[in-house]
């Protein structure tokens, strides 16, 4: 697989998953979904030989947003819903950074909707990775935009009557480039997932089925294990973006989890022309020369 | 007191479409060429096509401190524009209009009118853009001025468009100039030629200049009236410039995208009006707690809500200073004229470097749309830039801590990328070692050090920033007292007050947070009598003030119509308030536009 001019990484030698483990334990509730997309980041990191100071975290609030503090790397805890505008700003700053923005569904589809939009168009190089648990946890049970249409929460306790989102479909109408579905209950499928999408060069989306066991008892384990099916097992191709909607959308007796889409563009860090050369913006040097100076005044006259 | 040898003022009115932006860039460009002074203030509505436009250019030997109080000459474009202003126009000023389709009204005597006849003095020529061009030639022959340099001028704005544009032009402009020398009496004193060339500078140009000089490497906006000008010049100028300037969707993703570019190490900084502004109110508080410095600058415009898009006011300070919840270090600073508006940038650059918080400027519509002249010698491209000790290469240390409780509540800041200082910032309450500790509830004691480590950092704070002073005589009779864009106005009035006997000095106000509290006490002890000047309708600084240190004034001049003051207004408002006919005066707009 190409991987693009992604940043170089180091020779994956002595880094171990515990090289990645943060400050503190996580608070997360015993058997919540996060805990296995944690390990599966520690994972693909090590395998892939990132250090831990080429990595920055990003996330908005939640309780999958408290994933910086639980991992040892540059790490940003930001407000709710902004992960990904404040990613693509150190993205876009330092584009040597590996930039992984983590964050739930209610942070990135809700609240942060607008943003994900705009950073799937954009293509900035981040990979995002959402805890998806169809419910908002942190706030003690209430509908989230991937709820099920009947859903019944502490605010509708007669059943959701909306419609959820579809963050797969979502992402590859807004132009993501690399749209996988991962299931926190499959840490091999979801480790390779992560790779792939650490490796890709551009927006990088893994919806990552999370499940809530303690405010979301309609989708828990028992409700994904009789239906995930792996897209890689019935050989889709990712660049065919038509089928990856029609098995996207598919959300009864089979789910899919797995790449859906992976196509190959620009990147926003490489489509820029200001860092065509010269490094990292953030390291570049500041201030106006001389011939710049005199420049801008000769402009003025 | 400013002694004006020479001292013009012309407007030129139209419909927006209509091109009133090229004679008038025409115009301003010969006069700072000429070395003249000149202040332009542009009126007009936030609407695409149609409404009323009105460019009124003032010129002096001496500084021109605002767009003044008479006009001297008058071009209409439309008839909206005759009806609207000839009653305006006093004795010994001229008005210049295309005879072939707009009817002159009652003209004062002494008015002189000056219809142009412009197809026929063209043979015959219906462009329709050619009456603003022959409009110029009347006006370079009212003013005496030679015609090649009008000449020369327009060769240097159509030259882009080809010989036959040129050669149209200035074929129509000599016929306008023949003209009126033939048929029209010229102003008796002719534009004097100054000491050496000016610039002319807009506002939103000198606050995005400023950045660049401070060494900006990373700009985001939302376009939004009246601060998109910033982002076109940064845009037109970040290849040269090597800065990265990104239009974002919305200015909640502004404000945040900046605070991820400057947590990266870039000196970031973006622009936006009081709605923008409101929506970036949340990451101001996020800045302020991660302890990562952006510069946010608001252009106000007269508001609440959308308001008038394309007016003038200060009514943001407010919103500025309870921007985001909780308590939190914050610089506010309003720039008192274009000048100063790009010298501020980056000085206050090297304070939220330093003490790492958000910093905040207050521009209005006035300073930011208007268009100076400037001596390109006070214009320092390279000023100092200091970054406080920012880490930006890899070590071996170990125990670092981003937010270490020092003696000074700085704390060591290490951008991302580095070996040896891999950290985690957050919104939510943290310990030194960026471990949240919002949900500590046993640990109180943690809570209140990292909020007096932050406060601590302003400790002493004001000796980082210069004082207000007092200018003008000590013993003056009455104190003006103003803060931001009207600084330049007041000093005018002042001048004008000397004219009629009454001896004023002023006191403006540039630092807003933090505020030289003890320095304004003194000034305001030392005052016969003190005088507000606003350009809102609550006395959003009068509050402030007393809220911070008891001062009242004892009167207060507010204007909030969205047109900024005239020099007379304040004069009037002043002589009024000496009589002891109000203690609140609210002038009187008497230019409709």
């Amino acid at each position: 697989m190409s991987v693009g001019s992604t940043p170089p990484v180091a020779e994956p030698t002595a880094l171990k998953p515990s090289d990645y483990k943060g400050k503190v334990d996580p608070d997360w509730c015993a058997g919540c979904g996060d805990f296995g997309v944690l390990r599966g980041l520690q994972k693909a990191c090590a395998e892939l030989g990132i250090r831990p100071h080429e990595i920055l975290t990003v996330s908005g609030i939640g309780c999958s947003s408290n994933f910086p503090g639980f991992f040892n790397a540059y790490g940003m805890h930001t407000l709710h819903g902004r992960s990904l505008a404040v990613a693509t700003g150190a993205q876009m700053a330092n584009h040597e950074l590996h930039v992984v923005a983590t964050g739930g569904d209610g942070d990135g589809y809700g609240i942060g909707g607008n943003h994900f939009a705009h950073t799937a168009r954009r293509n900035v190089n981040i990979t995002y990775l959402v805890m998806n648990n169809q419910i908002y946890g942190l706030t003690t049970g209430q509908i989230s935009p991937t709820s099920s249409a009947g859903m019944k929460t502490k605010s509708t306790p007669f059943g959701s009557v909306e419609m959820p989102v579809n963050p797969i479909t979502t992402a590859i109408m807004n132009g993501a480039t690399f749209v996988a579905r991962g299931y926190s209950g499959d840490g091999k499928q979801l480790v390779g997932l992560m790779k792939m999408a650490l490796q890709h060069t551009g927006f990088a989306l893994i919806d990552i089925f999370s499940p809530c066991v303690t405010f979301n008892h309609d989708n828990d384990y028992s409700f994904f294990k009789p239906r995930i099916k792996r897209l890689e097992d019935e050989n889709h191709d990712p660049s065919d973006w038509k089928t990856a909607c029609e098995k996207a959308m598919l959300w009864g007796d089979t789910i899919y989890t797995g790449l859906f889409l992976q196509r190959f563009a620009k990147s926003l860090d490489q489509a820029e022309p200001v860092l065509d050369e010269g490094g990292p913006m953030a390291h570049r040097p500041l201030g106006l020369s001389d011939e710049q100076a005199q420049k801008l005044i000769a402009g003025m006259m | 007191m400013i002694q004006r040898e020479f001292d013009f003022a012309l407007a030129i009115g139209g419909a927006a479409g209509q091109g009133i932006a090229t004679p008038g860039n025409i115009l301003a460009r010969i006069f700072v060429r000429r070395g003249l002074h000149l202040n332009a203030y542009n009126a007009f509505q936030s609407i695409i096509r149609g409404g009323h436009i009105f460019l009124t250019i003032r010129i002096s030997d001496q500084e021109a401190l605002s767009h003044g109080d008479k006009l001297d000459l008058l071009v209409c474009l439309n008839q909206d524009t005759m009806d609207r202003h000839l009653r305006i126009m006093e004795p010994g000023s001229s008005v210049v209009y295309n005879s072939d389709v707009i009817k002159p009204g009652e003209a004062k005597d002494g008015v002189q009118l000056c219809p142009m006849p412009i197809v026929d003095i063209t043979s015959g020529n219906r462009n329709r853009l050619m009456q603003n061009t022959g409009a110029l030639g009347v006006s370079m022959s009212l003013m005496g001025l030679d015609f090649h340099i009008l000449e020369d001028s327009l060769t240097l704005q159509f030259q882009r468009k080809g010989q036959a544009v040129v050669d149209e032009n200035v074929g129509v402009a000599r016929a306008g100039f023949e003209f009126a020398k033939a048929n029209f009496s010229a102003f008796p004193k002719q534009p004097p030629v100054g000491p050496k060339p000016l610039a002319a500078w807009v506002g939103n140009d000198a606050l995005a200049m400023g950045g660049a000089a401070a060494g900006v490497k990373f700009y985001c906006a939302y376009p939004m009236s009246p601060s998109t000008g910033v982002l076109h010049w940064m845009a037109q100028n970040a290849p040269a410039l090597d800065i990265m300037v990104r239009q974002i969707e919305d200015e909640i993703g502004v404000a945040n995208v900046a605070i991820g570019a400057a947590h990266a190490g870039c000196r970031t900084m973006c622009a936006t009006s009081g709605g923008g502004f409101a929506l970036m109110t949340e990451a101001i508080g996020a800045s302020a707690m991660m302890e990562i410095p952006v510069v946010f600058i608001n252009v106000q415009r007269a508001g609440p809500s959308t308001g008038v898009p394309t007016k003038t006011e200060q009514g943001d300070l407010w919103q500025m200073l309870g921007a985001s919840q909780g308590d939190f270090q914050r610089f506010i600073v309003a720039p008192l004229d274009t000048l100063d508006a790009f010298n501020t940038i980056p000085e206050l650059f090297n304070l939220t470097d330093k003490y790492q918080c958000p910093g905040m400027v207050l521009s209005d519509l006035l300073i930011s749309e208007g268009t100076f002249s400037v001596d390109p010698d006070q214009i320092n491209l390279q000023p100092k830039i200091d970054r406080s000790g920012l880490i930006t290469e890899s070590s071996s240390t170990d125990g670092y801590l981003r937010y270490k409780n020092t003696e000074d509540g700085i704390s060591p800041r290490a951008i991302p990328g580095l070996e040896g200082y891999v950290h985690v910032v957050s919104t939510d309450e943290h310990d030194e070692n960026g471990v949240l500790i919002s949900d500590e509830f046993t640990n109180p004691h943690k809570r209140r050090m990292m909020v007096e480590k932050r406060a601590r950092k302003f400790d002493g704070i004001l000796d980082q920033i210069e004082a207000p002073e007092l200018v003008g005589p000590e013993d003056a009779e009455v104190t003006l007292v103003g803060w931001g864009s009207t600084h330049s106005v007041i000093k005018e009035a002042i001048d004008q007050l000397e004219a009629r006997g009454v001896i004023a000095n002023q006191l403006s106000i540039k630092w807003i947070v933090p505020l030289h509290t003890e320095a304004v006490t003194d000034i305001f002890s030392r005052a016969k009598k003190t005088i507000m000047v606003e350009n809102n309708h609550s006395g959003q600084f009068a509050r402030y003030l007393r809220s911070e240190s008891g001062l009242t004034a004892d009167g207060h001049i507010r204007k909030y119509d969205g047109e900024p003051f005239m020099p007379h207004h304040i004069v009037d408002g002043v002589l009024e308030l000496l009589a002891g006919k109000t203690d609140h005066y609210v002038p009187f707009q008497e230019i409709m536009v």
